[in-house]
């Protein structure tokens, strides 16, 4: 415990180990951050998607801080609500129907046109739908009609192409916005808005709408394509990837180390055949062997660390360890240990465990990032959990629907910073814990 | 020197003893089938005194440092009779015999490996106190100054918080003889306590345990294959052969009158500062050291020796004949 309290206290000495260990403080912080704010039930469920959670989210949406760029201004995701009614009225008609008639307004400044728009419609009703008009209003005037329908379903205003065969065979979130007498298509800058005009056919009836203007950018990741927000994959994924590089690191350096402690300690058979199963165990191909459990048997990612760890009790470690034990068994110190009376208990955890920890402790750190990127290559093998949000399973995603292909760069670029970054920190510490535990590499 | 000498009129009683001592190695094929054993010491006998030293010589693979882990309980005998103060080893449980190693101090022979590399010099020297549960903190840290002042490792300050590698060899193995008599042990193993240091040390190192065997009265068991040291160093002589005694006797009457033809073959090899030696090419038995596994029959020099009567060396193990007053040869040459 002492020799772990100094090196800690050591590790100040190296600035490497100093921002490796940043590193892993974020990620550490990172993870508490999302178990936190985001259950993990709520995790789960958003990453599946049902209900609509993402309807109002735009598709492959890039990460806000594009528009810090110069020369970049892409139009973030607006959704207009009652709070932005300028205008109502309600009039009743007799016969309980009553016309309801909103006018809701906005400024649109940006470069781009928008990504996608929709218009749900909140209403409330017993048979008969309220039914409604709608109208377009321009900065400059202009009065577009864009339907005439029931209230029942979102009017998804991309998808009509009747409205973009009328606005000049423009996709209507573009001819909607764009500017009649520019040479190029090039959005119109000024305060748009959306007249509504509705009857309601019942005494009870009510009409709410939303209209959402999909933007090209979303939050600070970004979204995939199914309108999920990649922040929650990213953030879910450190706790994660962290637990499981961790656990499989504790088991695969333990188990092997207490098989090779076992073997030298014992000695004769015992020794003989921890060999003869390590000789056997070491030419099983682990990959494979993971991808067989996970087509026919789980994909879970602790089923995963189950089989690693277990295929890892008897792996070639075991030589590398047992080598250094009977090396560290037969020094003469520890002869002079038992000369004056050492029990074995004493000479095992005092003597030879201090000898083998400058090895054991950054293999041990070494070993977590290597986990890390293991688990990543099973989900992009498509081996992945097939609930939780990983790093992997971004990637994999991101590679299926052609990320790069569609220059949706975000996608690979921040799943694969966070697994490197993971594998530089725990490297800069693993590096400079190895420079502590052995006095000798240390600059005088 | 003159409290040395009024304490060595005293008839000093006897230390240590063994008795017809045999330390054997089971061979084991597959951990499982006895192969044979390596017999590494065959029938040894001595005693020792209080304030004395034993030097046992003999050639690499003798079994030397066998005979000196069994002195130390590090070996279990295979048969014989070890009597240390009074008490017989024979059949002690382990802690009894971890309370009997404790009063034996070791001295190694490499003293790098001999200091375990993660520890303080206070650690190291703090060990022995803390395993025997030796008195308290303040006596424990009293106690590792005192050894290394009597080391002559000072001033203590600069050494007392070094790592081994910091340390020089002739001051690792200062720090290891510390060790050995920090527990204020009465007898001292020292297996080849010289033979890695530079030769520049040695004689210090020498007269380093030389000293602290006449201010405490210890017994020494100085085991080595280096016959130039010996004269200056101890009172008895054993030379060993084979894993067993050939000859033992008194320093003087051994290096002026060997008897056994091993002891003298051993001692015309000792180099002496004649110019004649540029010249001359020495004399040396033919063929190699004796195998343990199996052994000649009879005795174990006859193959290698230039006076060996047919029908009975190669036949008879020769039995220990006292040619003088205290001084035994295993040679059937001094049959009476």
């Amino acid at each position: 415990m002492k020799i772990l309290i100094d090196a800690i206290r050591q590790l100040a000495r190296y600035p490497s180990a100093i921002a490796g260990l940043i590193i892993i403080g974020t990620l550490i912080g990172m993870s508490f951050y999302a178990v936190i704010t985001i259950p993990y039930s709520e995790a789960i469920k958003l990453w599946q998607g049902r209900d609509g959670v993402w309807n109002e989210i735009p598709r492959n949406a890039e990460p806000k801080w594009v528009n810090l760029f110069p020369g970049i201004n892409l139009p973030e995701t607006f959704i207009l609500n009652s709070e932005d009614i300028v205008s109502k009225s309600l009039q009743p008609l007799g016969g309980g129907i009553k016309k309801i008639e909103k006018r809701m307004e906005f400024d649109f400044g940006y470069d781009c046109f928008p990504q996608e728009m929709s218009l749900f419609f909140d209403a409330t009703y017993d048979e008969r739908p309220p039914h409604v008009f709608l109208t377009w209003l321009t900065p400059d005037g202009r009065e577009i009609n864009l339907a005439e329908r029931r209230a029942d379903a979102p009017y998804r205003i991309s998808l009509d192409r009747d409205l973009a065969r009328e606005i000049g065979g423009l996709a209507p979130e573009v001819g909607l916005f764009a500017d009649p007498f520019a040479e190029e298509i090039v959005p119109l800058q000024g305060r748009y808005g959306l007249q509504i005009t509705g009857w309601l056919f019942e005494e009870d009836s009510s009409l709410d709408v939303r209209l959402v203007v999909f933007g090209q950018v979303h939050g600070i990741a970004g979204t995939d394509h199914m309108r999920r927000d990649l922040m929650v994959a990213l953030l879910w994924g450190a706790p994660i990837a962290l637990t499981f590089g961790f656990l499989a690191a504790v088991g695969v350096t333990a188990s092997t180390f207490i098989i090779a402690a076992i073997g030298v300690w014992f000695g004769r058979w015992v020794d003989a055949v921890i060999r003869w199963i390590t000789q056997v165990n070491i030419i099983l191909p682990v990959l494979p062997i993971l991808i067989i459990v996970g087509t026919f048997y789980s994909r879970s990612i602790w089923v995963m660390l189950g089989v690693i760890i277990a295929l890892s009790i008897f792996s070639a470690g075991i030589f590398v360890y047992r080598a250094m034990f009977l090396q560290i068994k037969g020094m003469p110190y520890i002869e002079a240990a038992k000369a004056y009376g050492a029990s074995n208990f004493r000479i095992i955890f005092q003597y030879m465990l201090p000898k083998l920890v400058p090895v054991l402790i950054p293999a041990f750190v070494m070993t977590i990032p290597a986990m890390v990127f293991l688990e990543a290559s099973l989900a992009v093998l498509g081996l992945g959990d097939p609930l939780l949000p990983t790093w992997g399973k971004v990637l994999k995603d991101a590679w299926v629907n052609g990320a790069l292909l569609m220059g949706h760069y975000y996608w690979v670029l921040l799943p694969s910073a966070l697994l490197m970054m993971t594998g530089l920190g725990f490297a800069m510490v693993g590096y400079a814990l190895d420079r502590i535990f052995n006095p000798r590499l240390r600059e005088s | 020197m003159l409290a040395v000498s009024v304490r060595r009129g005293v008839e000093n009683k006897i230390l240590f003893s063994a008795k017809d001592l045999c330390t054997w190695f089971e061979l084991r094929r597959w951990g499982f089938f006895r192969v044979g054993s390596v017999k590494a010491v065959d029938g040894v006998s001595f005693e020792l005194r209080r304030g004395e030293t034993i030097t046992i010589v003999g050639e690499s693979g003798c079994g030397k440092s066998t005979l000196a882990k069994t002195i130390l309980g590090l070996c279990l005998p295979a048969r014989g009779e070890l009597n240390f103060d009074g008490k017989r080893l024979n059949g002690l449980n382990t802690r009894q015999m971890r309370s009997h190693r404790s009063k034996i101090g070791y001295i190694q022979q490499d003293p790098y490996g001999a200091l375990p590399p993660f520890m303080t010099v206070r650690r190291i020297l703090e060990e022995p106190l803390r395993i025997n549960k030796t008195g308290k903190k303040e006596e424990m840290k009293r106690r590792v100054r005192e050894v290394l002042a009597e080391v002559k490792l000072t001033p203590v300050e600069d050494f007392i918080d070094k790592f081994p590698h910091m340390l020089s060899g002739g001051q690792q193995q200062r720090v290891v003889i510390a060790r050995s008599i920090v527990m204020k042990p009465r007898l001292i193993v020292a297996d080849e306590p010289i033979s890695m240091l530079d030769a520049s040390v040695r004689i210090e190192i020498l007269e380093l345990i030389r000293g602290l065997q006449h201010a405490h009265n210890l017994g020494v068991i100085y085991i080595t294959h280096d016959l130039s040291t010996v004269r200056h160093f101890s009172e008895h002589i054993a030379v060993m052969y084979g894993a067993k005694f050939a000859e033992k006797a008194k320093v003087k009457d051994i290096l002026d009158n060997p008897l056994h033809p091993y002891t003298r073959a051993l001692l015309s090899a000792v180099p002496k500062l004649d110019p004649a030696n540029v010249t001359t090419f020495k004399e040396v038995p033919p063929g190699e050291p004796p195998s343990l596994l199996k052994p000649p029959s009879g005795c174990r020099f006859h193959p290698r020796c230039y006076a060996i009567i047919k029908g009975l060396c190669d036949v008879e193990s020769p039995l220990e004949f006292e040619a003088k007053k205290g001084h035994s040869v295993a040679c059937w040459l001094y049959r009476k």
